[in-house]
């Protein structure tokens, strides 16, 4: 795959090679990704260029292809590739670029509400109004529209929701996201590094161990330095505590959906029991900032490492039956097995990552499949299954808890000693690009960034695992009845925040 | 299920004792609302919750409220799904100008006396968002803010303590004991 044309750009890229293409290259790219040659792993804009992360299926190799684009035109991935839609609407919104016959010209992050237009364009433009948004349409007898949101009835995030149903059947859902919009990326540019790093760890605040080693791990790519072991061991041994945590949180919420609430008020007990833990142990119950670049901010004592130990013991004890509980309540599977089921084929088209991936077959995760360390070092499965629906979703995450208190336990035995953080000798003089694929707990996190002399972010792009899951839930659920859309959606459990950055 | 019925059955509760010390703030805030809101609304508060462009760790550390540990409903505060309903508007995140209109609608449509609560750094003052574009920076660019709750998220205790504030029943409620003695009462009454 990395044999596309292009020239080198003129600083150093790294892991993955970047090539600046022409428009038929870059056309010929859109192709493949339409027939399935490649993965679409991000498509972001620049000052001038826009880029395409591509993902190799086989060998799971990642390359750049940049084309410059001086007068604000390309040629439009999304008309042969579906999953690059939002993210070229994206591209507009931001950049105020054209893409040259793409086939969705409505604005999708900017509601027209901004004080800018095309904020990261470089220049200062006024907003302009953008009037109704067109939601696409559904004609027939019978149909009729339920809006729901930006403002939900629970403790959620904001987003819109369109549904045309016809009775209680969904006949088309239609999402519009962006309400969280906060300008990530305009606030990353010129950061330092740490700075930078915190807002990393703030876009979606249950990624923020994930979304904090994406950044840090692209920024120490950019400058060309390794962090010490040991601080790759913390560092996995926070991300799988997150995991454990946001799958607890979700394995009960899902049945709560289904007015389970005894799964939810223990599987609630069970996430408690390890933000509690983190707080001890790392000082912050979601483990935020405790990622910063060079290493970790803090060490694990033998007093941690008792207490991480102890809380693994209890979950294996008590989880199980929790498992056992969901598992043989037959009205509560009634809901859940046969219940927006997303199919292969999409989840393969769309490079689909994370549970929702990997319960319609997709064998991707990011800690396999790029090898990152520590995970090079470490035994775990990686759970698959193929029924793609509510219940599939449940089940993987019930076996990567399983995995991730395997590797928990790893962590802990085999941890290196030595340092925990290096001085990254910013202003070094050089700048550099860099990248990074991590597994958050819901799908592979993308952050790529451009560090200047000075060691400050000159551009940084983050790309959710859902900006490729949102888009299957609207699949997903058809057919189904709206009742069951809070089922779908909790499964799913998309980001609206990292999404709409 | 059986199993799992009867061993919650013979086992003590996980549940927290309730917080007892009131920041001075909170304590002064639970004063200011005395007169108020006591006699109208007794001991009980519905608190609407309105995410305004939050990263979504503010509603982690809400949701966990409602876990064993914290209980939220034992102290007579509930959350509600709408604004109809609610005393309280809760209001998580740096109020993104594309939330900016929910989030004033949803203050119009409850009904008076209301009170607002700007829980976590972004809510207080934008936070590490502050000075974005698309960024109103803060509930008090909207809306008259009654309460500010700091933290980067704010712990499920500290949020706790804040709501107890608004449940104090104790005239003058500098006393630091005050939430304390209520939410004992409101737990045996």
């Amino acid at each position: 795959m990395n044999d596309f044309a292009g020239r080198s750009p003129p600083l150093p890229h790294r892991p993955w090679p970047r090539r600046i293409v022409d428009a038929d290259t870059w056309s010929a790219l859109a192709v493949g990704l339409g027939e399935e040659r490649w993965i679409l792993s991000g498509l972001w804009g620049d000052e001038g260029a826009v880029h395409m992360a591509v993902l190799d299926r086989g060998t799971s190799e990642l390359a750049v292809a940049t084309l410059e684009c001086p007068d604000g035109r390309f040629p439009s991935v999304a008309r042969h590739h579906a999953p690059a839609h939002r993210l070229e609407r994206t591209i507009g919104d931001l950049f105020g670029f054209d893409p040259v016959d793409g086939l969705d010209d409505r604005p999708w992050l900017d509601h027209g509400r901004w004080t800018l237009r095309h904020p990261l364009s470089g220049r200062s433009e006024l907003p302009a109004a953008l009037g109704r948004y067109p939601f696409l349409t559904a004609e027939g007898e019978g149909l009729h529209q339920i809006p729901v949101g930006p403002v939900h009835a629970g403790i959620i995030e904001p987003g819109h929701f369109r549904f045309i149903a016809n009775g209680e059947t969904v006949v088309r859902l239609e999402q519009r996201l962006g309400y969280t919009h906060k300008g990530v990326e305009a606030l990353i540019k010129g950061a330092s590094l740490e700075q930078a790093a915190r807002l990393a760890g703030r876009t979606s605040g249950d990624s923020t161990v994930g979304y904090a080693i994406a950044f840090t791990r692209a920024s120490e790519a950019a400058l060309g330095v390794e962090v010490p072991p040991r601080a790759h061991w913390l560092r996995a041994l926070m991300a799988e505590l997150e995991r454990i945590a946001n799958h607890f949180g979700d394995i009960g919420a899902v049945c709560n959906d289904a007015a389970f609430a005894l799964m939810h008020a223990y599987c609630g007990a069970l996430r408690e029991r390890v933000l509690r833990l983190a707080e001890a142990v790392f000082g912050h119950r979601l483990m935020m900032d405790r990622v910063v670049p060079g290493g970790v901010a803090l060490d694990v004592d033998a007093a941690g490492d008792a207490a991480i130990r102890e809380l693994i013991a209890h979950l294996r004890k008590t989880f199980p039956r929790l498992v056992s509980l969901y598992d043989n309540t037959a009205s509560l599977q009634d809901r859940t097995v046969g219940t927006g089921t997303l199919s292969h084929a999409l989840a393969r088209q769309y490079g689909c990552g994370g549970f929702v991936g990997r319960a319609s077959g997709r064998n991707f995760d990011a800690r396999r499949a790029i090898g990152y360390p520590p995970y090079d070092r470490l035994d775990f499965d990686v759970p698959v299954l193929g029924e793609g629906d509510v219940n599939a979703r449940l089940w993987v995450r019930i076996r990567e808890v399983e995995q991730s208190m395997r590797l928990i336990v790893q962590l802990l035995d085999f941890m290196p000693q030595g340092d925990i953080r290096i001085d990254l000798q910013i202003g070094a003089g050089e700048a550099g690009e860099g990248m990074a694929l991590v597994e958050g707990f819901r799908g592979d996190l993308l952050c790529w960034l451009r560090l200047d002399a000075e060691g400050r972010v000159e551009r940084c792009h983050l790309r959710d695992p859902s900006w490729f899951q949102w888009p299957l839930l609207e699949a997903a659920i058809d057919g189904n009845i709206v009742a069951d859309f809070p089922l779908c959606n909790k499964s799913f459990n998309c980001s609206y925040s990292g999404h709409d950055l | 299920m059986r199993e799992t019925l009867i061993r919650a059955l013979v086992r003590p509760p996980l549940t927290d004792p309730a917080p007892d010390a009131l920041d001075p703030e909170l304590a002064a805030f639970a004063a200011q609302l005395e007169t108020a809101s006591k006699a109208r609304l007794g001991r009980s508060l519905a608190i609407r919750h309105v995410d305004a462009g939050s990263c979504n760790a503010c509603e982690l550390e809400l949701h966990a409220l409602g876990n064993v540990y914290y209980d939220l409903e034992r102290f007579g505060l509930k959350f509600v799904a709408s604004p109809r309903h609610a005393d309280i508007l809760l209001v998580t995140g740096p109020v993104t100008l594309n939330m900016r209109e929910a989030l004033e609608r949803t203050y119009i449509a409850m009904p008076a006396p209301k009170w607002v609560i700007a829980a976590g750094a972004c809510a207080c003052d934008g936070g590490i968002f502050a000075g974005s574009y698309a960024c109103a920076g803060g509930v008090a660019t909207v809306l008259p803010v009654d309460l500010r709750v700091p933290g980067c998220p704010p712990s499920p205790s500290t949020l706790l303590k804040a709501l107890l504030a608004l449940m104090t029943s104790e005239s003058g409620a500098a006393d630091q004991n005050a939430a304390k003695n209520f939410t004992m009462r409101g737990l045996y009454l």
